[in-house]
């Protein structure tokens, strides 16, 4: 994902962090502007669009009906896949999912997995063999850094804003009714991206500051300030004591975010 | 499918393989077990087997993959077909493609990258028998097939999961915990550097619980590591040995 950055600008954005600001004049610890439209695809049982700062992400979900995996007979299935879309990057290209897009598309879902989000048990329609299945859809439309947690957080508005048809089930068959329902939800987690710049700790990396961090860590954290998924991700390492204040900052911001949101 | 066992530990605190919280699983390291390869290395991990080789540093290829300011390190990591209950496609699952990423830059720490321009070093990891915790595993193993190979390092890598099994946190969980416990923490680590190079988590854990997860596996490592430098000492007796008796031949 990375591309050539000179050498003047990684001694800028260094010294930037170093004097406590960032190159948009963020504090460390300051997310971008983040702005959610919710239902922006009518055709889509749930769709939702982010923008956090120059980031914009659309996720659609779709709702559809499926054989449950053989271990979980009576819970419904989810399923997340990313596209970094050409249009999104220079540097993107067409083509099968790459490293990248499969790790978003893995870390978003084990997000929503882990944390139980979908209450996937009132997903059956008949155990062992009909479910229904979501499709989450992660669509990159412009790449400006910290796809994760505008993945992570358009997921989960996505999500909230999807309605499936209204069913009942007679003689094994299903019949839709009148109506819509939401989409059964037992939790919100939120993900918060800690990146590592010369020893420092920032949250919400921009591209330039992509492109020159050593590591990033990714956090998951629920409504009750327990974590759920962790990624580190990135060339670089942390030292333990960083990992205690990223998970430190990622349950302040996720608390923060959670109040902004009101979810 | 099956119904969960009661209990994964007993009253005694005792795991179902018969291990307490903090044991590891038995462990055996081998190095230079491949003669193609610049370098191997050969981890039983528990059940776990598998097979890590290292080529490099070399031209890479294709060339246009080369960087002009450092080396690039390239990992594929791969299960057997035969390697667990139901057999696995051999083509690449998503899951290999995310953890053959995440090990790649859980060795690249320790790789001095700068000091190899236009170059590159290949690891292949082959699960041939998987058993809970193949990416810790895969990790150990493929340090030490780098390290086998003669590339320099900062330090080894070494990795090892903790989790929380029936409410309690143990150390390196086997397959039956890894799917019917809470939480897997997957950490890999340097120890002469105290550097973290590989987290994961999933599973739902306090915060408490999760420094004291990463703290245990922390702690697995450094158990672990001490195997990996006999195992890197012993070829080299052994290579000694063998040499010795030429030479007396001779």
């Amino acid at each position: 994902m990375s591309s050539l950055i000179t050498k003047v600008r990684l001694k800028q954005i260094s010294q930037c962090i170093e004097s406590g600001k960032r190159l948009d004049e963020r504090g460390l610890h300051d997310y971008r502007q983040i702005k959610i439209e919710q239902g922006v695809i009518e055709k889509a049982e749930g769709s939702a669009r982010i923008y956090l700062g120059k980031t914009e992400v659309l996720v659609g979900v779709k709702v559809e009906t499926g054989e449950p995996f053989p271990d979980t007979p009576n819970e419904g299935v989810q399923t997340v896949n990313a596209e970094l879309v050409p249009l999104a990057s220079p540097n993107f290209e067409p083509g099968p999912p790459d490293e990248n897009s499969i790790e978003l598309a893995r870390i978003v879902d084990r997000g929503i997995r882990e944390s139980h989000a979908i209450d996937t048990e009132k997903l059956c329609i008949e155990a062992g063999k009909k479910v229904f299945v979501v499709f989450v859809d992660v669509y990159v439309l412009n790449y400006d850094g910290n796809l994760i947690d505008a993945s992570a957080l358009a997921a989960m508005a996505a999500l909230m804003n999807t309605k499936m048809p209204n069913y009942e089930v007679k003689d094994g068959e299903l019949k839709t009714k009148q109506g819509f329902i939401k989409l059964p939800m037992k939790s919100h987690p939120i993900t918060v991206t800690i990146g590592k710049i010369n020893n420092q700790l920032i949250i919400d990396p921009q591209l330039e500051e992509e492109q020159v961090m050593d590591s990033r860590i990714s956090i998951a954290v629920n409504e009750k300030g327990n974590i759920c998924a962790v990624q580190k991700g990135g060339s670089g390492y942390f030292t333990p004591q960083q990992i205690l204040e990223a998970s430190k900052l990622a349950q302040g911001k996720a608390a923060e975010l959670r109040k902004k949101l009101d979810w | 499918m099956n119904e969960k066992p009661v209990k994964l530990i007993d009253k005694k605190g005792v795991r179902l393989d018969g291990r307490k919280a903090v044991d590891l699983r038995p462990i055996k390291l081998q190095v230079g077990v491949l003669s193609n390869a610049d370098g191997s290395a050969y981890i039983e991990h528990g059940k776990n087997k598998i097979l890590a080789a290292a080529f490099g540093p070399r031209e890479m290829h294709p060339k246009h993959l080369a960087l002009a300011d450092r080396m690039v390190l390239r990992c594929r990591y791969h299960m057997a077909p035969f390697s667990v209950q139901e057999r696995k496609s051999p083509a690449p699952s998503r899951r290999e493609v995310e953890l053959s990423k995440v090990i790649r830059e859980s060795l690249e720490p320790a790789l001095f990258l700068e000091l190899y321009p236009r170059t590159g070093v290949d690891v292949f990891v082959e699960v041939l028998q998987a058993d809970g915790g193949t990416r810790c595993a895969s990790i150990t193993a493929a340090a030490l097939a780098i390290a086998d190979a003669g590339v320099p390092m900062r330090d080894l890598v070494v990795a090892c999961a903790a989790g929380k099994v029936d409410d309690t946190i143990v150390l390196d969980l086997h397959d039956e915990e890894d799917k019917l416990g809470a939480a897997d923490v997957p950490v890999a680590y340097m120890p002469s550097l105290d550097a973290i190079t590989l987290l994961q988590m999933d599973g739902i854990l306090t915060p408490v619980e999760f420094q004291k997860a990463v703290d245990m596996a922390m702690c697995g490592c450094k158990k672990i590591y001490e195997m990996q430098k006999e195992a890197l000492k012993t070829k080299y007796m052994v290579v000694r040995d063998i040499k010795e008796k030429d030479e007396v031949e001779e």
